[in-house]
């Protein structure tokens, strides 16, 4: 038993040293808080435009935490991310440094990149109001604001307040109302709720279609997805996707994005990756595969994104809602939201 | 009793023992972020409910499974039934399956958008929620109850062994003395299990208590949810830390109550390996509740959920096929197999070093290294970076010095990272399992091997390990099947490109597409299968 035991940990030595040192010369390292199989399509176009290889790894949580504990020996040249609040945490952290990059300050408007050049936004989704079709017809103006509104009792169906997507939203909530006025808000939505928090944005989808609520906060993208699944288009159908807010300072958006890494070794081909992102090309695939709003100037939106209409984006830049994370995720617990 | 054993057995005793706590004295000893306010919002706010929900949930998720897989085990042990040599085994199945993959397909099923809701609502025309009563399945209860349901074999596994490894005479004993069947189970067999039960129970209270997963699914918030709350969003992994071991405290201190309970009663197998078996013949209703019982179990664990994925996987086949696969089944069995030999040697070491040492210093190593398996994955996995990169800093240094080269990230940026953090996660699986069985080696054994002049190195050859044999095994087995489902830290502390079974179908998992990865979990419950079966045959060899 123990003659095997060394010989597996022999093999396992050697298995580690090879996966240390199995890199190309030319490649780039990528940390991703976005699912690789997101992402594949666009990084292999990449490759095979650039003949530069991609390594990644993906986890949902913790890979800031982790570049800053490898310090000056991490691999990692960029790291990507969905949710601002994550791109202004990494800068917090130290892990990231700045880029100045002419074709990255003409493809990304100034809303959706850092003055300093320390983190950029490559897509941006809105937080969406799906209203049942049996219920509300084809459309609905409800805004944010009034889904605290007590005629809506029993109605509403949302996922965890503590998701960073919902997070978000209570932010730029505080942000255009305050934060007392944003927890009696909160207060108000959590007693209109038809069930407990649960379940992703697509399970909100699927329980409007089921008649357990009429109402549900759902991020975009979600809805062109379904209905590209065949056994989800049924629900997706079922309901009508509303951009909230219209009238006043518009529908509250997020951003997914990157920041270089403060040691990336490979930061030329990591700052020529961060321009490809941001390019015409990469930027249509964002829009066809993933569904999401391109940040580019005149890259369009899918065609069936597109139709569900223009929209006003909220006035307030992304980077205010950053601030108020904290606050949002006091508030959630102080009304025990999910509770 | 105490031996005289040489420093090796120390030092390497001591050396595993802080090895394996490093990453926790590391969460502690580094000050992240204020703790302190944190601590007072949490207080002020959800952390009654947290703990309530938490205690709740560990209370239920235990006695779901004593219920479950008490009578199981004894039934399989003791009895016997149509069907009992195929059950023996397939009651471990549903070890087999992922947590939170059960999870995922029981909260769709019983939904009130699931299937089974919709078919009766069609069934009987209900219009709404208010037309009829069904269970909730997200609620404390559901979630205890899907929990119990994957989490029993262990519970299974260590008392089946202990009743197998139970001296004979004495149930024979019981039965002259005109005990029935079930009063000589109760008053005899389960008695003696008392400390396998103990240690499958902790095993299930400290899984339960670090999953995030499963509960998630449930939307039942527990510790681990102010666990991750503290430090993802208040960005304290301080507090999290904190947390966290306050609850391993809890759990210990249950653990150390039940050992102090039962402190002064000593149990040792007097087995004979050609003593008789005595096997209960079952009949008439016994032997169909006997098999019913057993069936249902296995159904709902394992041929239910199975079916489900089968289902997804046939459906999506084309989606979710990839030539990577068996590179991942690949990567998964090597960790697997490393990882199950590691712990099990380093738990033979610490389960005899406190039997030879015999004080009560010697419990400490083995109850330090168990610290790692309560604390959620990935708040472990942050642990486990903070002494690596360390290592990994001092090596680069050394190696700039002396040769002006440096050789990157060693330890946390390759498969090594990954081997030590299961080993931390689940060594207290492997060290519970054979601690039970040393335990029940008769201190008279070792009295005469001494007295026939027989080393303690020779001793532990020739007598311990042969009897700890089957602790051995067990231990092996939970470990090999823990790490192939492992993902929290493999997620976070895998190299580049480096996929597991088990980061592969989190990447849908994650997004509530189980459907595209149910191949690859189907691939992780059969690549779980294959020792599972094999070393159930060596259990069985001598019964």
């Amino acid at each position: 038993m123990k003659k095997g035991i060394f010989g597996l940990s022999a093999l396992a030595l050697t298995t580690s040293l090879m996966s240390a040192t199995a890199f190309a010369s030319e490649e780039v390292n990528i940390y991703s808080n976005r699912q690789a199989n997101l992402l594949n399509p666009i990084l292999e176009q990449y490759t095979k435009d650039t003949g530069v290889k991609v390594n990644i790894v993906f986890a949902k949580k913790g890979l800031a935490d982790r570049m800053k504990r490898e310090g000056r020996l991490s691999k990692a040249d960029l790291l990507l991310t969905t949710d601002i609040s994550r791109l202004v945490e990494a800068v917090d952290f130290g892990v990231t440094q700045p880029v100045s990059s002419d074709v990255l300050e003409d493809n990304i408007p100034a809303q959706y990149r850092d003055p300093d050049g320390e983190w950029f936004a490559l897509t941006s989704r809105v937080r969406n109001i799906y209203t049942s079709r049996e219920v509300y017809g084809d459309v609905a103006n409800i805004t944010y604001e009034e889904l605290a509104d007590p005629k809506y009792k029993g109605q509403i169906c949302t996922r965890s307040g503590k998701h960073p997507y919902n997070v978000a939203l209570i932010s730029s909530m505080i942000s255009h109302h305050g934060e007392a006025e944003a927890k009696v808000w909160l207060e108000g939505l959590k007693a209109n709720l038809a069930r407990k928090p649960q379940g992703n944005d697509r399970a909100q989808v699927k329980a409007i279609k089921e008649g357990v609520c009429s109402i549900a906060l759902g991020n975009s993208y979600y809805l062109g997805k379904m209905l590209k699944d065949p056994k989800q288009v049924a629900w997706a159908e079922a309901v009508n996707i509303n951009f909230p807010n219209q009238e006043n300072h518009g529908a509250h958006v997020n951003v997914s994005g990157m920041v270089l890494a403060k040691y990336a070794p490979n930061k030329g081909n990591a700052v020529k990756l961060m321009e490809y992102l941001s390019g015409a090309k990469a930027q249509e695939m964002y829009a066809e595969v993933n569904m999401e709003y391109p940040v580019k100037a005149g890259i369009k939106a899918s065609e069936l994104v597109s139709s569900w209409g223009e929209f006003n984006a909220d006035y307030m830049p992304v980077a205010e809602i950053a601030k108020h994370r904290k606050a949002a995720l006091r508030l959630l617990d102080e009304v025990k939201f999910d509770l | 009793m105490n031996h005289k054993l040489a420093f090796s057995w120390h030092s390497s005793s001591w050396f595993i023992a802080i090895m394996l706590a490093l990453p926790i004295a590391a969460l502690f000893y580094q000050a992240i972020g204020p703790s302190a306010d944190v601590f007072q919002h949490l207080i002020d706010t959800v952390l009654l409910d947290y703990v309530q929900n938490t205690l709740i949930l560990v209370f239920l998720v235990c006695f779901i499974s004593s219920i479950i897989a008490l009578p199981a085990a004894w039934l399989i042990a003791m009895c016997d039934f149509p069907g009992r040599k195929s059950l023996q085994w397939a009651l471990m199945l549903p070890m087999a399956m992922p947590a939170y993959i059960v999870a995922y397909i029981y909260t769709d099923m019983f939904d009130y958008a699931g299937p089974v809701q919709i078919a009766l609502r069609g069934v009987f025309g209900w219009e709404n929620a208010s037309d009829y009563w069904f269970f909730d399945i997200r609620t404390i209860p559901g979630a205890a109850t899907v929990l119990a349901l994957v989490l029993y074999p262990y519970l299974y596994l260590l008392a089946r062994t202990s009743f197998l490894e139970q001296s004979t005479s004495l149930i024979q004993a019981s039965r002259m003395l005109g005990s029935s069947p079930l009063s000589s189970c109760l008053r005899v067999s389960l008695p003696l299990a008392r400390p396998a039960i103990a240690v499958g129970l902790s095993l299930v209270a400290m899984e339960t208590v670090a999953d995030f997963a499963t509960v998630n699914y449930f939307a039942v918030n527990t510790l681990t949810t102010a666990v991750y709350d503290t430090w993802i969003g208040y960005g304290s992994l301080t507090a999290a830390a904190q947390l966290s071991v306050m609850t391993l405290s809890v759990i210990l201190l249950f653990v150390g109550l039940e050992r102090f309970a039962r402190r002064k009663q000593q149990v040792f197998q007097k087995s004979m390996l050609h003593e008789q078996e005595v096997r209960y013949q079952l009949t008439g209703c016994a032997k169909l509740f006997a098999m019913a019982w057993c069936w249902l179990l296995v159904f709902a664990g394992f041929l239910l959920p199975f079916a489900v994925l089968v289902n997804y996987a046939w459906h999506y086949f084309a989606e979710s096929w990839t030539e990577e696969f068996f590179q991942y089944s690949a990567n998964s069995l090597i960790l697997a197999v490393i990882v199950a030999s590691l712990a099990v040697f380093c738990a033979v070491l610490l389960g005899l070093y406190r039997r030879l040492i015999g004080t009560k210093y010697a419990t400490v190593p083995a109850r330090i290294s168990t610290m790692g398996y309560a604390l959620p994955g990935t708040v472990l996995a942050i642990g486990i970076i903070i002494p690596l990169t360390s290592a990994d800093f001092l090596l680069n240094d050394i190696t700039e010095l002396l040769w002006g080269w440096t050789p990157g990230l060693v330890f946390t940026g390759t498969t090594f990272a990954l081997i030590f953090a299961y080993l931390i996660r689940f060594s207290a699986i492997a060290v519970g399992s054979i601690e039970s069985s040393v335990d029940k080696i008769s201190p008279s054994l070792d009295m005469v091997t001494r007295t026939l002049g027989h080393s303690p190195n020779s001793m532990i050859r020739k007598v311990h390990i042969p009897l700890i044999r089957k602790g051995i095994l067990a231990g092996f087995l939970l470990v090999f099947i823990e790490s192939m489902k492992e993902l929290p830290t493999a997620l976070l502390l895998r190299p580049f490109n480096y996929e597991t079974l088990a980061t592969y179908v989190f990447q849908f998992a994650s997004d509530e597409m189980l459907e595209q990865a149910a191949l690859a979990a189907i691939v992780i419950v059969l690549v779980g299968l294959i020792p599972l079966i094999f070393l159930n045959r060596s259990l069985e060899q001598q019964h």
